[in-house]
């Protein structure tokens, strides 16, 4: 078998797949960060909490309603975003003008709230849920076996995280939540109406976490907790992308995915801690992040 | 008439009323340490000193979210970093007296303060949080992964010891009363720093970063100082938490542990001095009460809860209320 740097070429691709697929995840969970954030200033702390409910709610309907993964992919999102509609109606919108802190803090509440409800009905071992299917299998590539399902994943999130990207920067839609982000009371001059836009655009931030979380209902164990271990890590990924830019979030996500993939293969004990070490080195050299804009 | 404008008489009754309302405050103070002394002959003092130990965190938080407007979402580190040397020195070194094992946990956190401030200070509001949190996981990814912290357990049976190789400190009575020694002589030192022309910057720079900027302070050099006195005093309490419980654990290190001090301190009223000790005592009762009772499992959500009403219905606290209070109607 061929090696690379002393380890197998089987296992080093093999890591960068899960990293690729950790990264689209990571894509996935800082691009709708970026969203909300970058369009209403409210940094997300509910953001896990929201990919978790995806993947539970995957779970839940498949359990009690027989509802098979092809529904779940939008009815999930769907659901989950409706709840963050209600959310921004009834909670965040009370705050608005206040510093960007309290939004955070918030958050938090809500985060810790779902989760420790979801916690005492299911516990915190993990829930199974079988891969559809048509992705049973995988195919041999010669020098890694790739499971279709991963794959899959790395494409639809790929679209996915591209498609948010040419909705904001090139529809005229994305031009109205700029400027709304901008200048609210002018838009509102104009006509547009900010606050459901507001609504909608938090909604959308929210259903692109639970559409990772229903991704990722069949290779990760689903736990009511698993939404707050991978936040913290995609808030690091976010402060080495810098919020600046939608793009920015897309490649540094799936850059920290390969990395970590990278050190578990060479280097396994400092795998949960490469990308906070990156996040170090990067506000050493570069405060604003890589592709910041703010100082 | 013409008297009452008369600026030296109104410049004397500002000041006469300002000695009144220090002399209130005297009074109500050495009311409240008579009472803290005699708690312990009424309550389990080991459920005393938790709830000092966490009042102490959460002054030392809001030193820095409260006086400085710095939301550090990373506080638990410095809580582990004082409870795991001190916890680690106490039960590896038979010799060494209680105080110096303490004194060692302090400056742990003082120095790892030091190091997240640094980076920290890089970055602004919200950022700010989140560098912070991310600092204080690799502490916890370090203390699951090292081996003198007994990884998942913890560490146990940490031993009390003597203070000044005197004093046994297995008497609960008499650990609380060296814990409330340290605790009173932290918070007067905390109002002794809000007070001072330090202080003063500190809340300049709250309240308006460019304008402190302007008149020519150095802004980054403020921030970092009481970063590291705020992280000091957090460590000071986790050294203390893990002779009082002779137990370190990574519950101190997890970030829900971070979040609980920021709600301890907003429960009872951030950028005020009792605030943070009000919090904390209303938030240890709240789970130690809940977990005696048939909501046992419901701590985390309910907690969740009071977060959310509290951001939402009074973002001033406990004490910042009664204050608004006192200061429009009994005035």
């Amino acid at each position: 078998m061929s090696m690379i740097f002393g380890v197998p070429l089987a296992v080093l691709s093999g890591q960068l797949l899960i990293g690729v697929i950790n990264g689209a995840f990571y894509a996935l969970l800082s691009l709708g960060l970026a969203v909300i954030f970058g369009l209403l200033k409210i940094i997300n702390f509910a953001h896990g909490a929201m990919y978790m409910l995806g993947a539970m709610a995957t779970v839940i309907l498949f359990d009690n309603l027989g509802v098979n993964y092809w529904v779940a992919l939008f009815v999930a999102p769907l659901l989950v975003g409706a709840l963050g509609v209600i959310i921004e109606y009834f909670l965040l919108r009370r705050i608005a003008g206040q510093d960007h802190i309290y939004s955070l803090l918030l958050t938090f509440g809500v985060a810790l709230l779902l989760q420790g409800v979801l916690t005492n009905i299911y516990g915190v071992s993990g829930l199974r849920y079988a891969i559809p299917e048509l992705f049973k299998g995988g195919v041999n590539l010669g020098f890694m076996f790739l499971p279709y399902y991963r794959a899959w994943v790395i494409v639809v999130a790929l679209v996915v995280c591209l498609g948010t990207w040419f909705m904001i920067e090139k529809t005229k839609l994305g031009a109205y939540l700029r400027a709304g982000a901008e200048d609210a009371q002018l838009m509102q001059g104009f006509g547009i109406n900010v606050p459901l836009l507001v609504s909608l655009t938090y909604g959308f931030g929210v259903m692109l976490a639970a559409f990772a979380g229903v991704l990722a209902a069949p290779i990760y164990s689903v736990t009511p907790v698993m939404g707050s271990h991978i936040l913290i890590t995609v808030f690091a990924v976010v402060v080495i992308g810098g919020l600046g830019s939608i793009g920015g979030a897309i490649i540094t996500g799936i850059l920290m995915g390969v990395i970590e993939g990278l050190t578990k293969t060479f280097y396994p004990p400092a795998s949960t801690a490469v990308i906070f070490l990156v996040m170090v080195l990067v506000i050493m050299f570069r405060p604003s992040g890589l592709f910041g804009k703010e100082a | 008439m013409s008297q009452s404008f008369d600026p030296a008489t109104i410049h004397k009754a500002i000041l006469e009323q300002q000695k009144a309302d220090d002399r209130k405050k005297m009074m109500l103070n050495g009311v409240l340490v008579l009472l803290l002394m005699a708690a312990p002959f009424a309550i389990y003092p080991v459920f005393l000193m938790k709830i000092l130990c966490f009042a102490l965190f959460a002054v030392a938080f809001n030193l820095l979210f409260g006086f400085t407007g710095l939301l550090s979402f990373g506080h638990a580190a410095f809580l582990a970093a004082g409870s795991y040397t001190t916890g680690y020195l106490l039960s590896n070194y038979s010799g060494l007296t209680t105080e110096l094992g303490i004194l060692a946990g302090t400056a742990v956190a003082t120095v790892l303060g030091l190091g997240f401030a640094v980076l920290s200070t890089r970055r602004h509001g919200i950022y700010f949080a989140m560098v912070t949190l991310a600092l204080a996981q690799l502490v916890f990814f370090f203390l699951v992964q090292a081996e003198f912290t007994g990884g998942e357990d913890g560490m146990h049976g940490i031993p009390r010891g003597h203070l000044l190789g005197l004093i046994n400190l297995e008497n609960n009575l008499t650990m609380y009363y060296f814990v409330l020694a340290v605790f009173l002589g932290c918070y007067l030192l905390v109002q002794r720093v809000v007070t001072s022309p330090f202080g003063q910057i500190l809340k300049s720079i709250k309240q308006n970063e460019p304008r402190a900027i302007s008149l020519g302070y150095n802004v980054n050099q403020y921030k970092v100082l009481a970063f590291v006195i705020s992280a000091a005093l957090a460590g000071l309490a986790g050294s203390l938490k893990s002779v009082v419980f002779q137990l370190a654990s990574l519950n101190d290190a997890h970030w829900h542990m971070s979040g609980e001090v920021i709600l301890m301190t907003l429960l009872g009223g951030v950028g005020t001095l009792l605030g943070p000790v009000v919090g904390a005592t209303f938030v240890v009762n709240i789970e130690y009460q809940l977990s005696q009772g048939p909501l046992r499992d419901w701590v985390d959500p309910i907690l969740g809860g009071i977060f959310i009403l509290t951001v939402l219905a009074f973002r001033s606290g406990i004490v910042g209320e009664i204050n608004k209070f006192v200061n429009k109607n009994l005035r």
